[in-house]
């Protein structure tokens, strides 16, 4: 029989999970060595000199494991939960506050500043949301599928989303999406993903190809998820192959018939409107023809399909059937608000981006040129790197905010695929440790937090390292625990050790 | 396939990073193109500028030639403490000099990195070579080579014109030629041929390393161009008559401007005040006060300036009275001190005898007979109207090259002014004018406006009895080649033997003796058979120019020459010596004893205090 003094600290050391604090501690200290590289030539120092970057960033680190020293050995893990509910409403105050008080950094109001120091709200605020949400989804009654409690927990990560869109950070605001796979594990039904998957599609559609594309895909996708729902593929073949088929190929034959009949006549509506004139005089006896395009028969034919459902539906009192019904009409709906959407709601700068982005402009001494420049730097790294401190395009400027949102350029030129690859498994491990250790929780306040921090990870790794490689717009962001920036870093630091220390409390005393 | 939410999340996360590791091996190992990019990003292009092409005057002297100097190059970065009082001793400059260079590249040494930076322009060679000796003791300074504009001659800068970076205007209205930083001819020879004489630049293509420090010539050299130097240019001018130009000319504000008559090169072009070739060589230096010099002497007067050709303008009247048959040489009017042209105004002119004849009228410029001249002229009943008449006379006019650019090669040639008739008409109404309206034209005044290049061809004209080939400075030579336009002939609508009697009258001028009224004897030679008018043109600003055209040998012309002296009074008493000197020197190579006192004279003259300026 041991005593229990002795018992407590055995178990001190036993019941951290030094897996993840190993991970953390590899993660930051490539973040070092790779912001050293990044502003070497250009502030050449010693990786100490407390000037540089690379200077500050090691102060930084030293006070975020003096930060993860004290969640973990002093502080009380039960605080956590108490104070959620203040903590909660005083970052929200915060955030409400920086964007009156705080000075227009290239356009968002996001940052306080006292002197030298600069802070972010909206880092600190995805703690306060995963601490809330965690309390909130862990009460004993809580269920997802109650209207009010939804609405709860929507208005939790909602609530700082918006606040901080209102602070033109919408790349901070995108992170807070990632709570929908915490709920999804909490179970939220797994439609409402698909559903924000399916308006993503419709909305890159609609921009990228056209709204006819976009609908018929759309009608493909509901009518596929009917009849599975009900019956079998094949019968969605039978029934609605046929269909989908013609008017997948519609367009081209229309353009072909066209061109055969009026020279030209297929530019018709696309081209300036004197060219369209002259088109129109020389199609003579097609002009009527010529002015038909292949979605009018489209809407027509959906226009006769849609009634005949709803008949079917009310008559066989088919539930799936009207749902199918209003997805698509809903759809329809989105497309055809996307122009508008996309001309009137976004910002300027992030409808350029988004439009380099999806290729319908090639822009590389603009707005693509970050993107471009980031490109250029991983892709010359090849397979094993430049190596240390010889990358040419990270370090002599070439790439811009090398060392806090682009800092993933100067891993991909020194240290090349092998390196990225490294940098992205030790997230993923990361990542599924903090998920594994979450489901072994008996505590669902544990668990949900573990999902939260899991799933704030997993977002910036994937908006990123996606933003620097030319999967996604360009997005500000920082990669945790990487990029250079004390706000960012202690931000991840708590998140993640509150969770060690939560997850060594338990297993302490089980 | 029944999967916990747990393990469906965890599979979600799998894919997005195999979708992440996809594209990256995409870009990393399968596209090369973003490799290439990169190394585009991190060579470097060094330009290696080529020397300019060399001018040369007709005898093979050289006018323009290049000497090396050197820029002052500092790359702050690398610069350590040194000596300030030893650095500025071994460039000759002040110590303070060097202090605000070196302050200025602190205030903003991170927006200059690793680049270096050019801290003193065009040092001499002796200079740089007391540098050299101690660089070691400056890291961070060094010496770059440059080629620079060398002048073994004064030919005089607005005729060589001057060399200097290219303007952002000039590279927008050339895309493509010009980079920031090149030179570039701005006016004079280096401009006529500047296309030829820039030369081809080259580059040195190196590869950086991640501290912007040169490491190796990027593919052994291969793909490095070497610079192709200019052409060189060879040119009509005789450096010593321009020379000889030049010092008459000092401290005189007009032009003299000589012509072979035969092949219309231009042999001296002299504007003064000038720009020296001192001033031409650090032309950044000079330019602010070259441009605030209230004699102007950027103004380059040979082609530009448009003044009244005054009496040497009555050999055109006389030829044109000819050629249309309302003179006869033997044709007498009477002249007592003028010409009465109504209501008791009189066109004056001096004492000679009277009435005159044709011959002895050009050799006194009487104004009285060429008054009668241009009545005949413009009161032919050939013609319906004075109009008529009026433009046919101005036809005659701008065959001579009057009223129109000449075409010269020489850039920046300005065409000065014949009236029209419908100007006459718009003036005073088309009943309204007469030739006592415009009388003034028959003496050379009024309305008229011409170059000194203008009246040297007119000059040569005459000359050659009836035709000129349009003046130029560029000869043929080996890598040049001029337009064939310089190797016609262009004919005034006059017949060569009409040419001949005016030309008598001209020899008489000169050589007919004082006592016989001859207004150039000032210009007379023994055996060089100078032909000359004189001239004296009204200036509404002040004194009378001093005008004087005139060719030699009469009956084999070498030279035709014009020189036109602002407010300097008198054809005779300025113009003349100075024509006649420059004609002597460049037929017999020097001035006879006998006129020694003529060329004292005139190189002593300072005739600056007659020129007014604003």
């Amino acid at each position: 029989m041991l005593e229990p003094s002795s018992q407590y600290k055995r178990g001190l050391k036993q019941a951290v999970d030094w897996r993840i604090v190993i991970y953390y501690l590899i993660l930051i200290l490539i973040g070092w060595i790779n912001i050293y590289a990044s502003i070497h030539s250009s502030e050449p120092a010693s990786i100490f000199d407390w000037t540089a970057r690379s200077g500050k960033q090691f102060v930084w680190i030293i006070t975020s494991l003096g930060l993860a020293a004290l969640i973990l050995f002093i502080l009380n893990p039960r605080l956590w939960e108490v104070i959620s509910v203040p903590s909660y409403i005083m970052v929200m105050a915060l955030l409400v506050l920086v964007i009156f008080v705080s000075k227009d950094v290239k356009g968002s109001h996001s940052w306080f500043e006292f002197g030298p120091v600069k802070f972010q709200p909206a880092e600190i605020s995805k703690i306060t949301t995963s601490l809330l949400l965690a309390a909130t989804m862990s009460k004993p009654n809580f269920k997802i599928s109650k209207a009010k409690d939804f609405l709860t927990v929507a208005l939790i990560i909602g609530l700082p989303m918006l606040t901080i869109v209102a602070e033109s950070e919408t790349g901070s605001a995108l992170v807070y999406v990632g709570f929908l796979f915490v709920l999804y594990r909490e179970g939220l039904t797994g439609w409402l993903i698909a559903i924000a998957g399916m308006c993503i599609l419709l909305f890159i559609l609609t921009l990228t190809a056209s709204s006819y594309t976009s609908i018929l895909v759309l009608a493909g996708i509901v009518t596929l998820a009917y009849f599975l729902r009900t019956s079998r593929f094949g019968t969605w073949i039978k029934r609605c192959g046929l269909p989908l088929l013609f008017f997948a190929f519609l367009p081209r034959i229309w353009t072909w018939l066209c061109e055969w009949l009026v020279p030209g006549g297929a530019a018709l509506g696309s081209v300036d409107p004197s060219v369209a004139e002259a088109i129109t005089l020389a199609a003579g006896k097609w002009t009527m023809l010529l002015k038909f395009k292949p979605i009018y028969l489209m809407l027509a034919v959906c226009a006769c399909a849609i009634p005949i459902c709803m008949v079917r539906a009310y008559r066989d009192k088919h539930i799936y059937l009207w749902a199918a019904i209003g997805a698509f009409l809903l759809g329809t709906l989105l497309t055809f608000s996307t122009e508008f959407l996309f001309n009137d709601v976004l910002q300027d700068h992030q409808r350029a981006r988004i439009e380099v982005l999806l290729g319908m402009k090639e822009d590389l001494a603009g707005v693509g040129y970050n993107v471009n420049q980031s490109k250029i730097a991983i892709g010359s790294g090849g397979l094993f790197g430049k190596g240390f401190l010889q990358g040419t395009q990270t370090t002599y400027g070439f790439v811009p905010e090398q060392s806090t949102d682009f800092i993933f350029c100067t891993v991909g030129e020194e240290w090349g695929f092998v390196g990225c690859a490294v940098v992205i498994l030790l997230y993923v491990l990361l990542i599924s440790r903090i998920i594994a250790d979450a489901e072994k929780s008996r505590e669902s306040f544990t668990r949900i937090y573990g999902y939260c921090v899991a799933s704030c990870i997993f977002m910036h790794l994937f908006i990123n390292v996606g933003m620097t490689i030319g999967l996604m717009p360009v997005i500000g962001i920082p990669l945790p625990l990487l990029s250079y920036g004390g706000s960012s870093l202690w931000a991840f630091t708590i998140l993640i050790f509150i969770f060690v220390a939560l997850d060594r409390q338990e297993k302490k005393y089980f | 396939m029944d999967l916990s939410r747990k393990n469906k999340l965890l599979i979600g996360l799998g894919a997005v990073t195999a979708v992440l590791l996809v594209k990256l091996f995409s870009i990393q190992i399968i596209h090369d193109e973003y490799k290439k990019s990169s190394d585009n990003n991190s060579m470097v292009y060094e330009t290696i500028y080529p020397t300019r092409g060399i001018i040369y005057d007709r005898n093979g002297e050289i006018l323009v030639g290049n000497k090396t100097a050197y820029d002052i190059i500092v790359t702050p970065r690398e610069v350590k403490a040194f000596d300030t009082l030893a650095l500025a001793a071994a460039l000759d400059v002040d110590v303070q000099f060097i202090r605000d260079r070196m302050a200025y590249y602190r205030k903003y040494r991170s927006s200059i990195g690793y680049q270096s930076q050019t801290m003193i322009k065009q040092i001499p060679p002796q200079t740089y070579m007391r540098f050299a000796e101690i660089q070691y003791k400056f890291p961070g300074f060094k010496g770059q080579l440059r080629s620079i504009r060398d002048y073994p001659v004064d030919a005089g800068g607005n005729l060589l014109g001057y060399v200097s970076e290219v303007d952002a205007d000039y590279m927008k209205q050339h895309p493509g030629e010009y980079r920031s930083g090149d030179y570039i001819g701005r006016t004079g020879i280096e401009a006529a041929r500047e296309r030829e004489l820039r030369g081809t630049k080259g580059y040195h293509v190196y590869l950086r390393d991640s501290h912007n420090q040169i490491q190796t010539a990027y593919n052994n050299g291969e793909m490095d161009v070497e610079a192709i130097p200019g052409d060189d240019i060879v040119t009509t001018i005789d450096a010593q008559l321009q020379n000889y130009g030049q010092m008459l000319m000092q401290n005189k504000v007009g032009s003299v401007v000589a012509i072979e008559p035969h092949t219309g090169e231009i042999l001296a072009m002299v504007s003064s005040p000038g720009i020296s070739v001192d001033q031409l060589a650090d032309i950044g230096q000079h330019y602010n006060d070259l441009i605030n010099d209230p004699y102007r002497p950027m103004f380059n007067r040979t082609v530009m300036a448009s003044y009244p050709p005054g009496s040497v303008f009555k050999l055109v009247n006389g030829l044109i009275g000819l050629e249309e048959g309302v003179l006869q040489p033997s044709d007498k009017y009477p002249c007592s001190h003028g010409f009465p042209y109504g209501n008791g105004r009189r066109l004056g002119c001096h004492g000679h005898a009277s009435p005159l004849a044709l011959l002895d009228a050009i050799a006194t410029s009487c104004n009285g007979y060429f008054c009668y001249v241009f009545r005949n002229i413009l009161e032919n009943r050939k013609y319906a109207s004075i109009q008529d008449a009026f433009d046919k006379w101005r036809e005659y006019v701008t065959s001579f090259g009057f009223g129109r650019k000449l075409g010269s090669d020489f850039p920046s040639e300005l065409g000065g002014n014949i009236p029209t008739s419908a100007y006459y008409n718009k003036a005073y109404g088309r009943k309204g004018w007469r030739f006592q309206t415009i009388i003034s034209l028959s003496i050379g005044q009024g309305e008229i406006g011409v170059t000194p290049l203008q009246i040297a061809n007119l000059c040569a004209t005459v000359a050659n009895r009836g035709w000129y080939i349009i003046p130029h400075i560029i000869k043929d030579s080996r890598n040049v080649t001029i337009d064939d336009k310089y190797k016609e002939r262009q004919y005034t609508l006059v017949d060569t033997m009409n040419f001949k009697k005016v030309i008598n009258g001209m020899y008489m001028a000169v050589n007919g003796g004082g006592a016989a009224g001859g207004t150039a004897y000032a210009a007379a030679v023994p055996g060089l058979d100078i032909c000359g008018k004189t001239g004296t043109a009204q200036n509404p600003r002040g004194a009378d120019n001093s005008v004087f055209i005139c060719f030699a040998p009469k009956d084999d012309p070498k030279i035709a020459i014009a020189a036109y002296i602002e407010n300097a009074g008198f054809g005779a008493t300025w113009a003349c010596p100075i024509a006649s000197l420059m004609v002597e020197k460049y037929l017999t190579g020097d001035i006879r004893p006998e006129r020694k006192y003529v060329e004292d004279r005139i190189l002593q003259a300072d005739l600056m205090s007659r020129v007014k300026t604003d």
